[in-house]
């Protein structure tokens, strides 16, 4: 179909029910019907003003996350002194006894972690610009650190902060904020790059992950950029820039030869080609469609026009998000439908979708854990694979119970009949239907939540499942009809 | 009558002395169950034959020197003045070298005694991390540098998986547990996990009976093509999670039927034993599983060790034992090699605690047919300590290289992301 892959601007006559559940489910976490409904009437250019322009709304109510700063720090200088003189004393006691401290230490972060973690997920919950915590999401698995190796709760937390205040910004800021960022200096051992000694870690992941793409510079490159961000360095919570270990010399990066420093090094990153086209692939990746490997022709043609957009754009996300999310191709019938849920996006909507209870945080925090998505630990500096990655024997059980937990309260680790007393009533999902019938009901449901449809044959399936079981449609009804749908494959689409 | 035996030392730089022990009495085993190492007893038509690995990972940093113990080292009763074993309490694995084992492992004695177990002393890393998560990271990845990069097992899969061109069945690796561990997860191969077998399955068919049948008619349809798209490419991501389900569907009837069958012989108590009993019910299922992964945690043992200590270790011994007595009575006992080990050791001086603080070096246990039974490497000087602690003489990566290269036939260079030399702890006849 020649639309299928045009980045044209879609008509705006299209923009119906089906085009704004589509758009909400992959910008915005998906949507109750009636939010749908509203959206629908907006029009689709107001409709994506509203979503990706969310900085006029209001979001003070949501919680504030209670962040010690101090929960752990590396050792102050009175306590290396002691350290060292304890080492050559050769008095184990003494060092026994701050290897106490440390692990006590380090347990109250990890324990600090666990809370912002919550504190993340009840705020993708529950906020009025989900956008911005979708976005926050995606810049967190672009430039990867894991908690697991910075070990300071209170950085992952600054840097979460730093990707959400420029999550819909510009992502030259992003870049170049990037290499002041403490955790990610600590992650990629950045503190410790001085011109006697440079460490390559930081240069090599800003051009192969960050912004260029592998294959796009060469080693040469990464040993110059190295000497560029020798210095970039962190004191007591923040960025410090150490003069001393930062090598002034001329370096010649991609062929541009300068005193440069670090943030000259990401103007010439910026300024290469590969970069639009490298960020307009991870964009779309996020919310386009899978793509695993190399992107077939007509599929990188559309990833081309997304680059040539944010270079237009001065790297502003929020009007190349439009230029997407605008397209004939973003609303076509192999994108609907057609990728693969992050565990985030199924439990954060279904949530949203079905405004089913939250439940208890802390079980939806380890439910991230098992379905392969632990918040501040991506498994690497290359973030989540995604994908098909996402699926796989165990994990799908775990998903689908996850949503079982959500609807009904079953507890997915308890082996009997133990459930979260909060009792969730679904009859909102129909309240405007005059004459429930289970035909009616069941395709509201799956065109709420399967957007690429099912099979004639399925979805007779479910109707008959619906018809077996009661005379009429009651909360019960809806519930049990819930945890079918829930339950399909197709329901780890979106 | 104690066999006699040669103790084999093993450095982790000199090449690997191929002395032959005398090998202990073959006495106590049945007959019928003693198969040729490299023999495999899985010939009959369609069963698998492929060896097995199962994991016991022992949680909390296991005291090695309460476990098998120096007690020729004077220091060691200097250095513990309350949680010390005698001599006379310990069942003794070498006079002449002073080595016995903790009395709560008398079940391990006796595989010992019957070339079924093997000791490795001293197995630790450079620059040893005394953090229980750190720790357990680096061992769970082989990378000493903060446990970076996929699981071994997990690469292992992936090598395997690569190499002979298939896709491995979604069951190669099974964890008990509630979430699969580090070393699990591969860059392609991902694990099944789950705590009890009940729950590997959908949970909300237990909510009402009516519900169980609708699902399993969409879930075990499999895939031909995107339903918006019939007839189309089966490999959109539609026809992958459609395949995906009916692969899940067709993994929990297994696995399931499987736990559900028990076990022939009768197991102790305790969660090590039912976790090892469900490997055992799964292995008798012929489910084409090569690793499994079962774990025992309290062995933190800062305070008033020895009672807590001791109880750990014979559920361990005990749990062990009653294994492979299962897999001796369904026939299927050759097939499989079992790995111990833990994330680190203890400190030689004991705390005013009457426990231990976390250490660095300390033992392995390996147990099968197929295993260099007896004591491999020298205990760790008790005198020459590595920052306060037991210094490695092993490094833990050339005992999975071994596993790896001589046992499950994986190239462990790979994996590992160097060679490593293998630890001599497998037989050379397999």
């Amino acid at each position: 179909m020649a639309g299928e892959f045009s980045m044209k601007p879609v008509s705006s006559h299209r923009f119906d029910e089906a085009a704004a559940s589509h758009l909400l489910r992959r910008a915005a976490f998906g949507a109750t019907p009636a939010q749908i409904s509203a959206v629908a009437a907006m029009g689709l250019d107001k409709a994506i003003d509203y979503i990706v322009d969310y900085g006029g709304i209001d979001a003070a109510g949501l919680p504030e996350a209670e962040v010690d700063p101090d929960i752990i720090s590396p050792p102050n200088e009175e306590e290396r002194i002691a350290m060292r003189a304890a080492r050559r004393q050769d008095d184990q006691a003494a060092l026994d006894r701050i290897r106490q401290v440390r692990l006590i230490r380090e347990g109250e972060d990890r324990q600090q972690m666990g809370d912002i973690t919550q504190w993340w997920l009840a705020r993708m919950i529950s906020t009025p610009r989900p956008l911005e915590e979708n976005l926050t999401l995606m810049w967190h698995g672009h430039f990867a650190s894991r908690h697991r190796n910075v070990r300071d709760s209170y950085l992952m937390f600054k840097q979460n902060q730093f990707f959400r205040e420029h999550a819909n910004g510009s992502f030259a800021d992003l870049a170049h904020g990037i290499i002041h960022d403490p955790a990610m200096l600590i992650f990629l051992n950045n503190d410790s790059n001085n011109r006697r000694k440079p460490n390559e870690n930081l240069a090599r992941e800003l051009m192969e992950l960050f912004t260029l793409g592998e294959g796009n510079y060469t080693e040469q490159d990464i040993r110059e950029g190295a000497r560029a961000l020798t210095g970039y360095a962190v004191s007591d919570n923040d960025f410090e820039f150490r003069r001393a270990m930062h090598d002034p010399g001329s370096k010649t990066i991609l062929g541009d030869s300068g005193t440069h420093d670090g943030d000259k090094f990401v103007d010439i990153l910026l300024a290469r080609e590969a970069c639009p086209r490298f960020i307009a692939y991870k964009l779309y990746r996020h919310f386009v469609a899978d793509v695993d490997g190399e992107p077939d022709p007509r599929t990188q043609g559309c990833i081309n026009q997304i680059a040539t957009a944010l270079r237009r754009f001065d790297f502003q996300i929020a009007p190349t998000l439009k230029f997407i999310f605008r397209s004939e191709h973003f609303h076509s019938e192999a994108v609907v439908g057609a990728k693969i849920k992050s565990p985030a996006e199924l439990l954060v909507g279904t949530i949203r979708t079905l405004n089913t209870p939250v439940r208890s945080l802390s079980i939806l925090s380890e439910a991230m854990d098992i379905m392969g998505q632990t918040l501040f630990d991506p498994p690497s500096v290359a973030g989540w694979d995604g994908g098909r990655g996402w699926v796989n024997t165990s994990t799908l059980f775990a998903r689908q119970n996850l949503c079982a937990y959500l609807i009904a309260g079953k507890l997915p680790f308890n082996d009997g009949w133990t459930q979260d007393e909060v009792a969730y009533d679904p009859m909102v999902l129909i309240a405007d239907m005059a004459v429930p019938t289970p035909t009616k009901v069941v395709d509201r449901l799956l065109s709420l939540l399967i957007p690429a449809g099912v099979t004639s044959q399925r979805r007779q399936e479910i109707v008959q499942f619906v018809e077996k079981n009661s005379e009429s449609i009651r909360p019960g009804t809806l519930v049990a009809l819930l945890l079918v749908v829930t339950a399909m494959p197709e329901y780890q689409l979106c | 009558m104690k066999p006699a035996f040669t103790r084999r030392e093993f450095l982790q730089t000199s090449v690997a002395l191929s002395t032959i022990s005398t090998m202990p009495s073959f006495l106590h085993m049945s007959a019928s169950a003693i198969a040729a190492p490299g023999e495999s007893l899985g010939n009959a038509p369609g069963r698998p034959d492929d060896r097995i690995l199962v994991v016991v990972q022992l949680s909390g940093g296991n005291d090695g020197l309460n476990t098998v113990v120096p007690f020729g080292e004077k220091i060691y009763y200097d250095a513990r003045p309350r949680i010390a074993i005698r001599e006379s309490d310990l069942l003794v694995l070498d006079k002449q070298a002073g080595i016995g084992l903790n009395s709560a492992l008398a079940p391990i004695k006796d595989m010992y005694d019957n070339g079924m177990a093997t000791v490795i002393q001293g197995v630790g890393y450079p620059n040893a991390n005394r953090s229980h998560f750190a720790s357990m990271d680096v061992w769970h990845t082989g990378d000493t540098r903060g446990g970076r990069g996929v699981g071994w097992i997990g690469g292992a899969l992936d090598t395997w998986q690569t190499t002979r061109k298939r896709t491995v069945d979604a069951t190669a690796c099974v964890c008990i547990g509630r979430e699969a561990p580090l070393a699990a997860g591969g860059r392609n191969v991902k694990p099944v996990a789950f705590e009890n077998a009940n729950l590997f399955r959908w949970v909300g068919s237990d909510l009402h009976s009516s519900l169980g049948p609708t699902y399993d008619k969409l879930n075990r349809e499999g895939a031909p093509g995107n339903p918006g798209n019939p007839g189309g490419a089966g490999d959109s991501q539609a026809a992958f999670v459609l395949r995906t389900a009916l692969d899940a569907q067709v993994a929990t009837d297994r696995i399931r039927a499987a736990v559900a069958k028990g076990s022939v012989t009768s197991f102790p108590g305790g969660a090590l034993a039912d976790q090892l009993r469900m490997v055992g019910s799964m292995i008798r299922a012929g489910l084409p599983t090569r690793v499994y992964y079962v774990a025992l945690g309290g062995f933190d043992t800062h305070a008033n060790q020895t009672f807590a200590h001791g109880r750990q270790l014979g559920e361990f011994a005990t749990a062990v034992k009653a294994f492979y007595a299962e897999l001796e009575a369904i026939g299927e006992r050759s097939r499989v090699l079992t790995m111990a080990f833990s994330e680190f050791g203890r400190r030689v001086t004991q705390n005013a605690s009457n426990g231990t603080d976390h250490g660095a070096a300390g033992p392995m246990f390996l147990f099968g047919d197929m295993i260099n039974p007896g004591i491999v490497g020298s205990h760790p000087s008790l005198a020459d300590l590595d920052n306060g602690d037991l210094a490695y003489g092993t490094d833990f990566r050339c005992v999975y290289a071994s596993v790896l290269d001589q046992w499950m036939k994986i190239d462990s260079t790979k994996v590992l992301g160097k060679g490593y030399k293998p630890a001599a702890v497998i037989s050379g006849k397999v």
